[in-house]
């Protein structure tokens, strides 16, 4: 009997503890959340958006050109890496077995854990030293590097959650091949694959590590891909780590308008899929 | 096939159709042709990638062999480079951060596929995959000016007082340092732990838990004696795929970890870790030596963390025979 009652108190109590490892892990997004809107609530305003930064040690300004360029960075690396990882996908869920598919499959998921950081040094080696300067489009084709095993991936995995018996009824309608997944599988998988295309450029948008070194920064506007060019996550990291008070506002202010992108993206993104499309497998 | 396709025509266009069919099938050959170039094309961009690190690193690995992992000058102006110190701040802090993690976010992941209610469950999965999403960068800037604050004033000299008796806890108390760095690891890699972990928990067949509560074992038991063993090649590799993730998380850590080029044995002192030497000293580095013995590092990293991907990526395939594989 007390034996019985012994094991009832261990499964309650490693319950609570459970959820309490739970509970504190989820408590993070609350924190964070809080931080960045009390901190950058205040310090969003209209110059950040219109305004380029200032001087250091002076205050005011915004960061106007950091917003344009992380547009201009993350267009560059969509065009690169979207149909390069969704053509790939393609091949994998529709024309590929064998071990080359396997090959290719792990390759992706081993280029997803590369650290940022070593990207950035490829995208340098590979562009920047031989143009001889920083550029948006070194910067585009690093986060490319990173979008393309992601857009792979979900391609992939919501292209063979399309029902088998839907190719098959193309194909027996006279269809070849390309079109039944032309016409009929990537139309039935648009809504996940598109999905998950978004996600994964909302994960690039945040990335910093890649940019330091190749497109680097710029307190002007941008005026070619050709040119170093600011963006909000560098913008970040140098004015939160500068001793000026106004600038660590300004990087709260940054923090924030990058997060709750991310947030509404993420959200959106995750809303579409519950409902319609085939789930991924 | 083709038959039903050209019915109603039949004579007069029968060339010119089957010449269109074969079109369509060599359209097919021409369609798998061009998505495996596409696909290939990540093949090509990491042999690519292998391939510059190891070029552009030739300088310092001529110049240093592998004395260069084992010695812990590092000096531009002098041309001294030794990697010691970022080897083992990188080590360090990652060894703090799943030191912490890990039991947080196993207990994390047992509750959510085991044990609540399944509405509860998919509502904190939903907020640990929006953790997941947030940029290195947010959780640099709220470890600068949250947690290093927090860490300075009470807990540094709360754990000096306690636990001082430990190498580990003695010294001043910047706030910076390898603690730092290690605390805003852990936080950023519980979600990759938990979601990895609960995937693999989620796989375990339901008749090895009816089996165990038919034998009158409570939830509890049956989660910790049957299901979490049952999983647990993909827990391991959950923690693998952490660890690879705090080995080269470069922002957060570069903000806080204090970056100073030494070794020190108390968690306390500032640090120095492998990326973080990268992002701070790649712009302004002094020379072609300078660049080439970062890009070493870079290389270092890579292959370091290309290693545990791979172990860890097999460990989760062997528990939820999904991922990398298909059947």
């Amino acid at each position: 009997m007390m034996r019985h009652r012994w094991r009832k108190f261990v499964n309650a109590l490693m319950f609570g503890i459970t959820a309490l490892c739970a509970l504190a892990s989820v408590c993070v997004l609350f924190w964070i959340l809080g931080y960045l809107v009390w901190n950058g609530g205040r310090a969003l305003d209209l110059d950040f958006f219109t305004q380029l930064p200032k001087p250091p040690g002076e205050t005011g300004g915004g960061m106007a050109n950091a917003v344009i360029g992380s547009g201009q960075i993350i267009l560059v690396a969509a065009l690169i890496g979207v149909p390069i990882g969704f053509l790939g996908g393609v091949y994998l869920a529709e024309f590929g077995s064998g071990t080359v598919p396997f090959l290719i499959r792990y390759t992706a998921d081993l280029l997803n854990g590369v650290p940022s950081i070593v990207i950035g040094i490829f995208a340098y080696t590979l562009v920047v030293v031989p143009a001889k300067h920083f550029s948006a489009f070194a910067g585009g084709v690093a986060l490319s590097i990173i979008l393309i095993p992601t857009t792979l991936r979900t391609t992939e995995q919501f292209l063979r959650a399309v029902p088998q018996t839907l190719r098959e009824g193309a194909l027996a309608l006279g269809a070849s091949k390309w079109q039944a997944v032309a016409t009929v599988v990537v139309p039935a998988a648009i809504r996940g694959v598109s999905t998950g295309i978004i996600l994964g450029i909302a994960r690039i948008a945040g990335e910093t590590a890649p940019l330091l070194f190749t497109s680097f920064s710029n307190r002007y506007w941008g005026t070619s891909l050709n040119q170093p060019t600011a963006s909000l996550p560098v913008m970040i990291f140098t004015y939160a780590i500068s001793p000026y008070a106004d600038w660590h506002r300004q990087a709260w202010a940054a923090a924030l308008l990058l997060l709750a992108a991310m947030l509404l993206l993420n959200i959106a993104a995750r809303l579409a899929l519950s409902r319609g499309s085939y789930q991924r497998t | 096939m083709a038959g039903a396709f050209s019915l109603p025509e039949r004579g007069i266009n029968e060339p010119k159709r089957r010449s269109f069919l074969d079109r369509l099938r060599s359209a097919d050959q021409l369609a798998h042709v061009l998505t495996m170039v596409f696909a290939a094309a990540i093949l090509l961009v990491v042999v690519l990638l292998v391939f510059e690190l190891f070029r552009n690193s030739g300088e310092s690995r001529s110049k240093f062999g592998w004395e260069f992992f084992f010695t812990s000058q590092w000096d531009p102006v002098a041309g001294k480079f030794g990697a010691l110190p970022f080897i083992y701040g990188t080590l360090v802090t990652s060894a703090v951060a799943l030191l912490i993690a890990v039991p947080l976010g196993l207990g994390a992941a047992v509750f959510l596929a085991e044990l609540a209610p399944p509405r509860v469950s998919d509502a904190l999965t939903f907020v640990i995959e929006l953790l997941a999403a947030v940029p290195s960068v947010i959780y640099g800037l709220l470890a600068v000016f949250a947690l290093v604050p927090l860490l300075r004033d009470p807990i540094q000299p709360f754990l000096n007082r306690t636990l001082g008796f430990l190498p580990l806890f003695q010294g001043p108390s910047y706030g910076v340092g390898y603690l730092a760095a290690g605390v805003i690891l852990a936080i950023m890699v519980v979600p990759f732990v938990i979601s990895i972990s609960r995937e693999s928990l989620l796989a375990v067949p339901n008749e090895q838990r009816e089996a165990a509560l038919a034998l009158g074992a409570t939830r509890w038991e049956s989660t910790w004696y049957v299901v979490v063993p049952y999983a647990r090649l993909g827990i391991v590799g959950s923690v693998f795929l952490a660890l690879a993730r705090a080995l080269g998380e470069t922002m957060a850590v570069t903000m806080v970890i204090g970056n100073t080029p030494q070794i020190a044995g108390s968690l306390f002192a500032p640090g120095y870790s492998i990326a973080a030497v990268i992002a701070n000293e790649f712009t302004e580095a002094t020379g072609d030596l300078h660049i080439s013995a970062l890009v070493e590092l870079g290389l270092a990293l890579f292959l370091l963390t290309i290693v545990i991907n791979g172990v860890a990526r097999l460990l989760v395939l062997a528990t939820t025979r999904r991922g990398t594989t298909h059947p």
